[in-house]
């Protein structure tokens, strides 16, 4: 419909190659390739850069979910952790550019063993939100975070990501385990004054949303955690969800038709960027695309970017996925 | 010259409450006072609010409340993302806007979207959210001092005064800058008093200086009208015990964790 309106197409091309591997066996090798033409895509100016994201655990998991955009596993050295040194260089340069807020994910931020003193530094300077499946959070890992929150005049949120109401639910997405284990860090949060922020990727159909809702309100209240704030995420169908689910479908790009009388603050790439060991990217989703890396410092990064990924789709069509807001539904 | 000047932040059709602060503002002995916007919203009869800023010459910046009801938008702007705070945002928008007259309608939608005067040698500007956007949320715990430096250096003021999250907070600011967040006299604030308030913005010996003021009403009595207009339960519940029952999905953490629910 409206992809191709605005210049030439860009052509997939897929090349199938046979070589020989060191043993002498035949391997085949497919290569996908982009061949890039005039297409020209709508472009967003970072209007103010109000969110500064750390890719601070890398893409190292502890665990491998079925729907991860980047494709974390204990295995992914992609991205490597971020160090103290690293984050608070960018956290210097970040206070004369006036950010107003600071996310922290990975991979699993936990897993990083400088965690704790980023926070404490970034604490001084402002708000903190850190991303994490939960699962590595021990009741002293909590009352650290609770005397981090309680030394700074800012908000200390933590996201606790989960993806179903039950055990089941969740373990078929997340793992085996999971989700005992992320609900023991969800109750040793509530214990220690938090009011974690449980975000949910969605994976159902629309006409079980009250269902799911519901469901996770009273699994959590019953797990110990009286008034939960929940989160409700869509699906960004690449990485490893683009593998679980058919993808995105051809014709799902922004066009700059479809940018008229839209208010371009809904992109997030109009107020953040995100810092990861090899320099700073557009987003926290493209950080897998090498065209989504804007430079070596915040200054580098103050450029616009060309909505040329599929991803964008699904921030143009929900806006505002990354940030803190939190959803509980109508009274019951 | 101004020395001595009352901010009054968002009205939410309480005219009781607006009576009784523009009285306190007056014995107090304020040079001028000043409205930060979103006079509608929440409360009920909200054509009762226009008479008493009018008749006291109370300049008023517009809100994003103001803003829909003046331009005749389908809803109040105010920035919410969660289903149930905008399902009470929007009963309370439909019956803002078919109870208010066409004439303040014209008057809001020309409002002004900041004021700028001198205090001493105090740059300061009003804005209802933030300077730079009408329905920004400034949280106390959420807005660095830096971002608040930048603002007072990007709109040329030495103090900026707002309102829009409900719940008041000061912070001095290197450079000798200052930012204020006046506070409502809509609704109280979440921890379970009742009273409302307004900020009082002086001159002392050449410094600035913030007092938030609690302003005690009768709201027993805007309850009974919140009730005679068919508000929801939940608003009036709001008003007489001072605890939150919508719109919380947008407070931060620490901001939360100080209610009950």
């Amino acid at each position: 419909m409206l992809v191709y309106l605005c210049g030439k197409k860009r052509e997939f091309k897929k090349s199938l190659t046979f070589n020989r591997g060191i043993y002498g066996e035949l391997k085949l090798e497919i290569k996908n390739t982009m061949k890039e033409t005039t297409q020209s895509f709508p472009k967003i100016e970072l209007d103010n850069l109000d969110n500064l994201w750390f890719q601070v655990g890398g893409t190292l998991c502890n665990i491998k979910c079925e729907h991860c955009f980047i494709s974390c596993s204990p295995v992914n050295h992609n991205f490597e952790f971020m160090n103290f040194e690293q984050v608070n260089e960018y956290l210097k340069e970040s206070v004369s550019i006036g950010v107003k807020e600071y996310y922290f994910t990975g991979g699993e931020p936990f897993m990083n063993k400088d965690i704790f003193r980023i926070l404490e530094s970034t604490m001084k300077l402002g708000p903190a939100t850190v991303l994490t499946n939960g699962m590595l959070i021990t009741p002293e890992k909590a009352e650290r975070l609770k005397s981090i929150s309680d030394n700074s005049i800012y908000s200390l949120e933590m996201r606790v990501s989960l993806d179903g109401y039950t055990e089941k639910m969740n373990d078929e997405i997340r793992g085996e385990d999971v989700f005992k284990k992320a609900m023991e860090g969800v109750k040793y949060l509530v214990q220690n004054n938090f009011l974690p922020i449980i975000t949910v990727t969605k994976t159902w159909e629309d006409s079980r949303d009250e269902e799911v809702l519901y469901g996770f309100i009273e699994t959590l209240k019953s797990h110990g955690y009286p008034r939960p704030r929940i989160k409700i995420l869509p699906s960004l169908k690449i990485g490893q969800e683009a593998v679980r689910t058919k993808g995105y479908d051809k014709y799902e790009y922004v066009t700059n038709e479809m940018l008229v009388d839209f208010e371009a603050s809904n992109f997030i790439c109009s107020n953040s960027r995100i810092a990861t060991d090899k320099g700073v990217y557009v987003c926290p989703i493209l950080i897998d695309s090498p065209d989504a890396n804007l430079g070596n410092s915040l200054k580098e990064a103050d450029k616009g970017y060309e909505l040329k990924h599929q991803a964008c789709y699904t921030c143009y069509l929900f806006g505002a996925i990354c940030s803190n807001f939190t959803s509980v539904g109508r009274d019951a | 010259m101004l020395k001595k000047v009352a901010l009054i932040g968002g009205v939410y059709s309480n005219h009781i409450a607006l009576q009784a602060t523009v009285d306190d503002a007056k014995i107090k002995g304020a040079d001028a006072i000043y409205c930060l916007g979103d006079l509608g919203a929440f409360g009920p009869n909200p054509d009762k609010v226009f008479p008493i800023l009018i008749d006291n010459k109370i300049p008023v910046v517009q809100g994003n409340y103001d803003n829909s009801i003046g331009n005749g938008l389908d809803d109040c702007q105010c920035g919410y993302t969660d289903p149930r705070d905008n399902y009470y945002a929007k009963l309370s928008y439909d019956y803002t806007f078919k109870k208010t007259n066409d004439v303040f309608k014209l008057w809001m939608k020309h409002l002004p979207a900041e004021i700028r005067f001198e205090l001493g040698n105090y740059k300061v500007l009003l804005s209802h959210g933030s300077p730079r956007q009408i329905n920004e949320f400034l949280w106390e715990t959420t807005t660095p001092t830096h971002f608040l430096q930048k603002l007072c250096e990007d709109y040329k003021a030495d103090v900026i005064c707002t309102t829009h999250t409900g719940i008041h907070w000061k912070r001095e600011l290197p450079g000798n800058k200052y930012f204020v967040n006046a506070g409502v006299i809509g609704r109280p604030e979440n921890d379970g008093n009742t009273f409302v308030g307004y900020t009082m913005l002086q001159l002392e010996n050449d410094s600035i200086k913030s007092e938030y003021i609690p302003i005690e009403y009768d709201h027993h009595a805007l309850a009974k009208e919140m009730k005679e207009e068919k508000l929801p339960e939940k608003f009036i519940e709001t008003i007489l015990t001072g605890w939150w029952t919508t719109c919380l999905e947008v407070l931060p953490s620490k901001e939360r964790i100080k209610g009950k629910y």
